[in-house]
């Protein structure tokens, strides 16, 4: 019996280490919960100065002065949120097709070569991205594109002032070449996910292979289609770098496109480290809590979307 | 045709023994359409390699690699320890992102039941959603406002958080990629689960595993608001972790928006090793995983 | 032998070139690759009009790759090499310059697992319609939605609720709206892929039953590998083992008295 004792005994041991590796593993998972939580507890804490002087009012004060210490986060908002629908009004059309290209229409060996090329894009840092839109595209822009704007369409409010060739728009282009390659990978695979006998269903009531795609596919992962692109727009509202280099950094409010203007993220990154005094880091990073609960709102909605289509978790991005 | 079944209207159509023209037309249409999306993205790629291998490659030089930033106005500087002080963050990042990121994701492709899988994923991906310059402000709040100086431990510790969605979800995946008759081979004869899986299942799945490992070094490698007010800058070198220190995205930036054409140049130039360091490691990465992520040997 | 005989002989017709004048489809020597591997050989078949043709065999035999190099659903599939000819009404599908889309409208398909669209009963059947650009107002549209659902059996049990969700039908019900969805478009012959395969045997029954009432206006291809529904529904029968045809014939001469040994194998149930 002393054989029997002794397994059991140690069959009783080894179940325990399956518990105790359950545990630490659970632990570990906690802590992204955990950490994702001290975020926003950290910001709400550290922004308490700013909040307790202005209130609600914060985000719809204009005025941002260090000297006086009035600050009201409406211009970088304001910003933001511009940009960001500058930059899906261009990257939303461009992804879609590309995407639909990819998943839908392309012969396989081309459409993997050309997922591959579009995901090494989005590995491309956003620093570098700035780079180029202060290099090439904030040049082209106020010799040529703003130029030709302005001759067309001038008289509307959305198109007047000079040309600085930084501002709204141009940040809103830079933006856009940043996000196509998300929404793209994002989006095929979502295509990709639906079954395929819905496709052949269409394709054998005679229907061309645009019209599957368009009719069936496309309805079929709508849902889906919507939660890549405000994934995007939470992608959109967070990015610093790019956005800093080529908006100007005026703290205003301008009807017009071609104006220079700020964002949420870029004010952080500019004035964060010159922040004169407790007053002024406590409203940044008040902007900080903001931009916080805006993309996290947008993302939780978003992955939602993503699931109730591909129902298995969540997508590569 | 012979007699069939006519589903017919009162408004008779004999439905067309072609095509029409039109709904052909629509075809190759939007197929050139979405063909042109595609092709204008990919072709954005080539142009900034392009561009930054011109304009960056005259300036690479040796100098370049092993000199300190030199004063405004004298040549001959370098990013030594910008790429030093990267290669530093990087080592911390991995230090708190991968064990953790590793353990998560371990417990979402081993222990977790479906619901709590779920709860973990969708927590993984909220995280990994938050803006990189939040994280920034957060690594600021916990460490650098208690040390009360910047340092190279709170730029690291900011990329580690954003090191751990990545990790989780490409350790999650390789760890379920792994058959299961392995794991069942391994437990008929007689191992516990945790010995199944540090045996078995890890080591079969640790190419792919090392593989995401890398994609997110790759990714936190270019990241530069997080280092903006943790590890802030630095034009000299910067020992041991209790200083600010440079990184290469950082002078990236500075130099980019700075007038002077030398700091231009050479922002160039970094720019170029930065994204040829961060598209290598990519390829790399696919290529390990095309070869069968799961090793059975 | 007469020519009617030689429709039905398959590779045993003595006359193979000749395809007799009321063959609705003549196949000649179909090959058909998936890469390196060949999934059917060397097949030659004709099917008669307004007749059921039912396609038996074994699992992974062929008969449902067969079934779609009929209205050339292989095309979709990368790799696939095709050799042969597939004539529809005298005319080679397989021609280089043949529009695809418009053949596919001609021949309805339903597949294995009902597969209607997430859109409302009215739409899964208007679909094809829309799309073909069949009818000349709403009102046309309409009617002809209603046609098709009581061609397929299916009209009163959805004529109140036609805006509702087509995923909300029972399975068997699914499977009638596929089947009046690929009637909607007007097709002359119908290829159907284990339709009631994964129905309980209520539903099988009214499938079959609508089956046999179909085949007096349309030409019905069925691939089954249940044999007695083989024999409940069709006039032809074509035994596939390995890609390859072995015996074609009347259902109920195959049945009873088949030429082949594998046939009768077969059927008897000694393998398969």
């Amino acid at each position: 019996m002393d054989s029997a004792f002794g397994m059991r005994g140690l069959i009783a041991r080894l179940r325990k280490g399956d518990e105790i590796a359950h545990l630490i593993a659970l632990l570990f998972a906690l802590t992204l919960g955990i950490i994702t939580v001290l975020i926003a507890m950290e910001l709400y804490r550290n922004s308490a100065l700013s909040r307790a002087k202005f209130g609600w009012a914060f985000l719809a004060t204009s005025i941002w002065d260090p000297v006086t210490e009035v600050f009201g986060a409406a211009p970088f908002i304001y910003g933001t949120l511009v940009t960001s629908a500058v930059a899906l009004a261009i990257a939303v059309p461009l992804g879609v097709g590309a995407a639909v290209f990819l998943a839908e229409l392309a012969p396989r060996r081309i459409s993997d070569a050309l997922t591959l090329l579009i995901e090494l894009l989005a590995a491309v840092p956003s620093v570098v991205y700035g780079l180029i839109g202060v290099a090439v595209v904030v040049p082209v822009m106020r010799q040529h594109i703003e130029p030709a704007l302005q001759r067309v369409a001038g008289s509307l409010p959305l198109f007047s002032g000079p040309a600085y060739g930084v501002g709204y728009l141009t940040a809103g282009i830079v933006l856009a070449i940043m996000i196509v390659p998300f929404i793209v990978s994002v989006l095929r695979e979502i295509l990709l996910a639906v079954p395929r006998d819905q496709r052949e269903a269409a394709l054998a009531l005679g229907a061309t292979r645009w019209e599957s795609t368009w009719g069936v596919v496309l309805p079929y992962a709508r849902l889906g289609v919507y939660g890549a692109v405000f994934l995007a727009l939470g992608r959109a509202l967070g990015e610093t770098m790019a956005v800093t280099m080529v908006i100007g950094n005026r703290p205003q409010i301008a009807a017009s496109l071609l104006a220079p203007g700020y964002s949420m993220a870029a004010v952080i990154a500019n004035e964060f480290t010159e922040a004169t005094g407790n007053m002024n880091l406590s409203a940044l990073i008040e902007i900080g809590l903001v931009l916080f609960l805006l993309t996290m709102i947008i993302n939780a909605f978003a992955r939602l979307l993503i699931l109730v289509t591909t129902r298995k978790g969540s997508v590569v991005a | 045709m012979e007699a069939r079944a006519p589903v017919r209207g009162p408004n008779d159509v004999t439905p067309p023994a072609v095509t029409s023209l039109r709904r052909r037309a629509v075809n190759i249409l939007m197929f050139s359409g979405t063909a042109v999306c595609a092709v204008a993205t990919v072709s954005a790629l080539f142009f900034i390699l392009g561009y930054l291998l011109i304009q960056g490659g005259s300036s690479l030089s040796l100098s370049f690699f092993t000199n300190l930033p030199a004063p405004v106005g004298e040549s001959g500087g370098g990013m030594a320890n910008a790429m030093i002080g990267s290669a530093k963050l990087l080592v911390l990042a991995a230090l708190i992102g991968v064990p953790l990121g590793f353990m998560a994701g371990l417990y979402v492709s081993e222990f977790a039941s479906p619901i709590s899988a779920f709860a973990v994923r969708y927590a993984t991906d909220l995280l990994n959603g938050v803006p990189s310059i939040v994280i920034g402000i957060f690594a600021y709040t916990i460490v650098v406002l208690p040390m009360k100086h910047f340092s190279t431990l709170a730029g690291g510790i900011a990329l580690g958080i954003m090191m751990v969605p990545v990790t989780v979800r490409g350790t999650e995946e390789f760890l379920r990629a792994v058959p299961g008759s392995l794991r069942e081979a391994s437990l008929a004869l007689g191992a516990a689960q945790w010995m199944t899986i540090v045996r078995v299942v890890v080591p079969a799945a640790s190419r792919g595993i090392l593989t995401a490992i890398m994609l997110g070094l790759a990714r936190v490698a270019g990241e530069t608001a997080p280092l903006l007010f943790t590890a802030l800058n630095n034009r000299y070198w910067s020992p041991g972790w209790n200083e600010p220190s440079a990184s290469l995205p950082v002078m990236i930036f500075t130099y980019a928006i700075a007038p002077y054409e030398d700091w231009h140049r050479q922002a160039w130039a970094a720019a170029l090793v930065l994204l040829g360091v961060v598209l290598t490691a990519n390829v790399a990465a696919r290529l390990l995983v095309r070869r069968g992520a799961v090793s059975t040997t | 032998m007469s020519p009617r005989a030689c429709s039905y002989a398959g590779a045993r017709c003595r006359r193979p070139d000749v395809a007799p004048v009321d063959s609705k489809i003549s196949v000649r020597h179909l090959s058909l690759f998936y890469g390196e591997k060949q999934a059917l050989r060397n097949i030659s078949i004709d099917m008669a009009a307004n007749q059921v043709t039912a396609l038996i065999g074994p699992s992974g035999c062929g008969k449902s790759t067969f079934l779609r190099t009929l209205n050339r659903m292989n095309d979709i599939i990368p790799k696939v090499r095709i050799m042969g000819e597939v004539k529809l009404d005298g005319q080679n599908i397989y021609e280089p310059n043949v529009d695809v889309v418009a053949l596919r409208r001609r021949i309805g398909m339903v597949f294995q697992r009902s597969n209607p669209f997430p859109k409302s009963i009215f739409d899964n059947v208007a679909y094809g319609i829309r799309v073909n650009r069949l009818a000349a107002s709403r009102g046309d549209l309409a009617h002809r939605v209603e046609q098709s659902l009581r061609r397929a059996a299916l009209w009163d049990e959805v004529k109140d609720r036609l805006r509702d969700s087509a995923l909300a039908l029972s399975g068997g019900q699914q499977q009638r709206l596929c089947i009046a969805r690929a009637l909607a478009v007007e097709p002359d012959l119908l290829l159907m892929d284990e339709p009631a395969s994964a129905l309980d045997p209520i539903a099988t029954q009214r499938i079959e039953e609508l089956i046999y009432e179909l085949k007096r206006e349309y030409t019905i291809v069925i691939v089954t590998h249940n044999m007695q529904q083989a024999a409940r529904v069709s006039d032809v029968t074509a035994f596939f083992w390995l890609g390859e045809l072995v015996e074609v014939g009347r259902t109920d001469t195959l049945f009873t008295n088949p030429r082949e040994k594998l046939t009768d194998d077969y059927v008897t149930g000694r393998f398969g």
